[in-house]
């Protein structure tokens, strides 16, 4: 009894340590002075988590939208209300799907790599020599990363939607014929800016502070070894996608509730 | 002359194990330094500890008259300005070809335009032989080239101190040859203060200009090359000659093995 109280204590102790230290990171890394070398960091790492991070993003998009398309003109045509696919298919990307599956993606994608390859850096010394060169790793590889992350994925998470959408209609229109017109008009006149766009940004905007910050402490403080590397980016993919399940639930019950 | 390094009462212990207890030591300005000592002392750990990467749990540690464990960030990464450090995997940034990652402390740090940085970039590789390889990947070299662009590396800052982590660790007898002297003719024509940390006895009396010698978390010995060499301490004969049996024991302390063998 003792024994599991000393346990549940010393984890608890263990758990407020690492949001510690992860939350002194995050202050680290995000004040500092943005100059053109700063930006041009940011510029290179938005291209290694966002560009590259398009393949997937733009084909699951597809496929989610088609899949999420023939399901909806299933149910909603015996009820005679196919006209409303659009409205369905939009509503549900924008507010749900976009930034939840992009996110996942996200985590899965870039929030991996990012773990691995700061893991890496910190098992051959490379941040240790940094150190040594009077470089702040928290300010060059750390927070050029984060803000990549953090620019990236709304980004992504929106043509994310843009294709589902499109996916939505060449099933829909396209292929079981609904009219293209009513599709279009009656998605257009029922999506609103602020609450639809506007609040699906806002997901992937907290999503992506999640999965970079998870994914940067999970590389940084990785044990040096293969098998702690391993380690870390197994629970950066886990915690991060957990993370992201739980908040989505949170934020809708505050959008929405 | 003075000391721009000095260890106060230092004391540093990892998970529970005591690797130095109540450590006094000064490392001389314009002097080749080397600390010596069977492995897993914690040699590589003092040059963290000078560099400030690691905090000592009591003790300063002051470079050129400041402390180490007191300063803030802002301030340790002033000092680091001054200090270079060779690490003993060379550290060297794997996607940057080899004028790169000579390059990189100097674009992170100044304004220079791209002829002079060019220019500078080719006096530090050309000072360690290395002028011809600066197209080659980080990931091309050898181990000792790899070294030696390390060495570039860590003096293109031109800094006051250059720690030395068991640089002659795995060379070949040549690269071990081309270290030594670019060690010793790097702190003659810069005016460096050095320290070597090293296991290879032989090599580092023959450049050093003071010795300490660590063994069971403190000092052992300390003196010049010839002072060492004519030490009759017994632990410091054991290391010097390489004996395998000693006051050093050659075992991680265990239990008996022939009695665990018995239980079993």
């Amino acid at each position: 009894m003792i024994n599991q109280i000393q346990r549940i204590g010393e984890r608890s102790i263990n758990f407020v340590t690492r949001l510690g230290v992860a939350g002194l990171m995050l202050v680290n890394a995000l004040f500092s002075q943005p100059n053109w070398k700063f930006l041009r960091l940011v510029g290179l790492q938005v291209y290694n988590l966002g560009v590259l991070s398009l393949p997937i993003i733009l084909v699951a998009g597809l496929f989610i939208g088609m899949v999420l398309g023939l399901q909806g003109y299933n149910v909603l045509v015996s009820y005679g209300a196919e006209q409303s696919l659009g409205t369905m298919v939009a509503l549900s990307l924008l507010r749900e799907l976009g930034p939840v599956v992009t996110a996942l993606l996200f985590a899965g994608r870039a929030g991996s790599a990012l773990t691995a390859e700061v893991g890496l850096m910190k098992a051959t010394e490379q941040i240790s020599s940094m150190e040594m060169m009077a470089v702040d790793p928290f300010k060059r590889i750390i927070a050029p990363r984060f803000w990549a992350g953090v620019l990236s994925m709304p980004v992504l998470a929106f043509m994310f939607s843009m294709i589902a959408i499109w996916g939505g209609s060449f099933v829909g229109v396209d292929w079981k014929g609904i009219d293209s017109g009513g599709f279009w008009s009656v998605m257009q006149a029922s999506v609103d800016i602020h609450q639809d766009i506007f609040y699906g940004f806002i997901k992937s905007t907290v999503f992506a502070f999640v999965i970079v910050w998870v994914a940067l402490y999970n590389g940084y403080y990785a044990k040096p070894s293969s098998a702690g590397i391993s380690e870390a980016t197994t629970r950066t993919v886990v915690n991060a996608s957990l993370m992201v399940l739980a908040l989505d639930f949170i934020l809708t019950i505050l959008m929405y509730g | 002359m003075g000391q721009l390094v000095q260890i106060r009462d230092m004391s540093f212990a990892r998970e529970q194990r005591i690797l130095f207890d109540n450590l006094n030591l000064d490392i001389a300005q314009g002097k080749i330094t080397a600390i010596l000592g069977p492995s897993g002392i914690g040699k590589t750990t003092l040059l963290k500890l000078i560099g400030g990467q690691l905090t000592p749990s009591s003790g300063d540690i002051l470079f050129s008259g400041e402390s180490v464990c007191r300063a803030k960030r802002a301030q340790l990464y002033q000092m680091r300005r001054k200090m270079g450090l060779l690490f003993q995997s060379g550290a060297l940034f794997p996607e940057l070809t080899v004028f790169e990652n000579v390059a990189f402390p100097l674009r992170e740090h100044t304004q220079l335009t791209e002829p002079v940085l060019q220019t500078l970039v080719r006096m530090k590789l050309e000072s360690v032989g290395l002028r011809g390889a600066e197209q080659l990947m980080a990931t091309e070299l050898s181990g000792g080239m790899g070294r030696r662009v390390a060495l570039a590396r860590a003096t293109a800052l031109d800094p006051e101190l250059m720690m030395y982590d068991e640089p002659f660790a795995g060379q070949d007898p040549i690269s071990m040859g081309v270290l030594l002297k670019l060690i010793r003719d790097l702190n003659q024509s810069l005016g460096l203060t050095s320290i070597v940390v090293s296991h290879d006895v032989t090599e580092v009396l023959e450049i050093a200009d003071y010795v300490y010698v660590l063994a069971d978390k403190t000092i052992i010995a300390q003196g010049t090359a010839d002072g060492i060499k004519s030490n009759q301490d017994p632990r410091l004969v054991q290391f010097i000659n390489g004996l395998p049996n000693g006051p050093v024991p050659f075992h991680y302390p265990a239990s008996d093995f022939l009695k665990d063998l018995a239980a079993q």
